[in-house]
């Protein structure tokens, strides 16, 4: 049972069944990163699923933009407690770059340009959940909001949604990324409120 | 093994500025925290509504004692109650300390930098204050940027000494005589560079991203910068 902190009072949002426990509406979008912002190069960039038996399979900028894309509205849920509903995406499917990727792996460790990472089972990326998203409310993504591109997985807390996102290593074994060894939850999923690790 | 929510009490609150006031609060076996981590608030309702924000320790290690300090933000939902209503004495929910990342190892002898923007001064703070208590004799500069002198927070903390350097700028209104003009954080203000400096910088998105791209510019190591995003996240604070 939770103490009541007297006086306290509270602003309950019409959105209330929207939101996840403990997180609380945004109207802009607050950034949340380690470190300075990475700059990366179009010309360069290449995005790198590698397998289990370390096949790799890897899109240019150019090849990635030629797939099939889609049009995600999806809410999503920070760590740091904000919450925004109703976001506009354009991007790629992981079903679709996973869809010729043999594998039998079941976790995913995806990297960043930088240092970042994070990771997730593979079935979290599947069926319609995950995609790499270059495009947010009908613009170019920003590079401070993880641009040129970064993965949505809006299920889970954001930071697994990682920035300017560089390839996705396929495991048997799962493998903690970088929040999740600094005692953020290995799954964070908001609707269970899994923040730290132990939640 | 997961964090347990704690019962703190509010024992003494302190006004910084006209809109920000520390709180002191006091937690049974509170298990002590670094400088630079931050707690998990959660304030319910008599019906058993609740809300939870995070916020950064003002304070260095203490005992069962925390200090945090609140920015109010007048249409939020949480900080004009903390900041106006929260009397002494009464109970509040906390969890923590969070956060290994935006941390400063007292034991760390290298020399540190802190790039704070408005409340982003917060767990920066925490950090001078440790290397105060403990004595370190790793230099340590505060680059501390705000909008006017009134905006100003510990103020009578913000005096150099051998080992602490303090820069303060002025975003819009310098007080009289200032030899710097006012304007946003420019690489003169943060430099000169030196690739062994590890650097701290906390404040709003917009400070963050020129603060840490004109320090990565100025040939400050990378991998050394630090970040963290601090503040209003629109009006809900």
């Amino acid at each position: 049972m939770a103490i009541v902190t007297p006086g306290f009072r509270g602003r309950r949002s019409a959105a209330a069944e929207r939101l996840p426990p403990g997180q609380y509406l945004a109207e802009d979008f607050p950034v949340l990163s380690a470190g300075p912002t990475p700059q990366v190069p179009l010309d360069g960039w290449t995005f790198t699923i590698t397998t289990e038996a370390g096949q790799p399979h890897s899109w240019s900028w150019a090849e990635l933009l030629a797939l099939p894309r889609e049009t995600p509205t999806v809410d999503i849920h920070c760590v740091t407690k904000w919450s925004k509903l109703d976001t506009t995406w354009e991007g790629v499917s992981l079903d679709t770059l996973l869809a010729d990727v043999e594998t039998s792996a079941d976790f995913a460790l995806v990297h960043s340009y930088g240092a970042y990472s994070t990771n997730l089972p593979l079935e979290d990326l599947l069926d319609g959940k995950a995609w790499i998203a270059f495009r947010y409310d009908g613009e170019d993504l920003a590079p401070e909001h993880g641009g040129p591109a970064r993965l949505l997985v809006p299920h889970l807390y954001f930071w697994k949604s990682a920035k300017w996102v560089r390839g996705i290593q396929l495991l048997h074994e799962d493998e903690p990324g970088f929040w999740e060894t600094l005692g953020y939850h290995e799954y964070g999923d908001p609707w269970r409120e899994q923040r730290y690790a132990g939640d | 093994m997961a964090l347990p929510w704690r019962v703190a009490r509010l024992v003494a609150r302190r006004d910084e500025s006209a809109t920000a006031r520390t709180l002191v609060l006091h937690v049974d076996d509170w298990p002590g925290h670094l400088p630079g981590q931050h707690v998990d608030l959660r304030l319910t309702a008599e019906d058993g509504y609740s809300a939870q924000r995070s916020y950064s320790i003002a304070s260095a290690a203490d005992g069962d004692s925390l200090e945090l300090t609140v920015q109010l933000l007048p249409t939020g939902e949480v900080s004009p109650f903390l900041v106006n209503d929260y009397a002494i004495g009464d109970p509040i929910e906390l969890r923590g300390p969070i956060g290994g990342w935006f941390v400063w190892a007292p034991t760390d002898p290298r020399p540190v930098l802190l790039v704070g923007g408005g409340s982003g001064v917060v767990p920066l703070m925490a950090m001078l204050r440790t290397h105060r208590d403990i004595a370190s004799r790793a230099p340590l500069r505060l680059v501390y940027s705000v909008r006017s002198p009134g905006d100003v927070v510990y103020v009578d903390e913000l005096k150099p000494t051998e080992e602490v350097d303090v820069t303060l700028l002025y975003t819009r209104a310098a007080p009289p005589e200032w030899p710097r003009p006012a304007g946003r954080v420019t690489p003169v203000d943060l430099g000169p560079s030196d690739p062994r400096v590890r650097v701290y910088v906390c404040g709003p998105t917009g400070f963050v991203e020129a603060a840490s791209r004109q320090l990565v510019a100025l040939g400050y190591d990378e991998r050394q910068i630090r970040t963290e995003r601090f503040g209003p996240s629109g009006s809900q604070g």
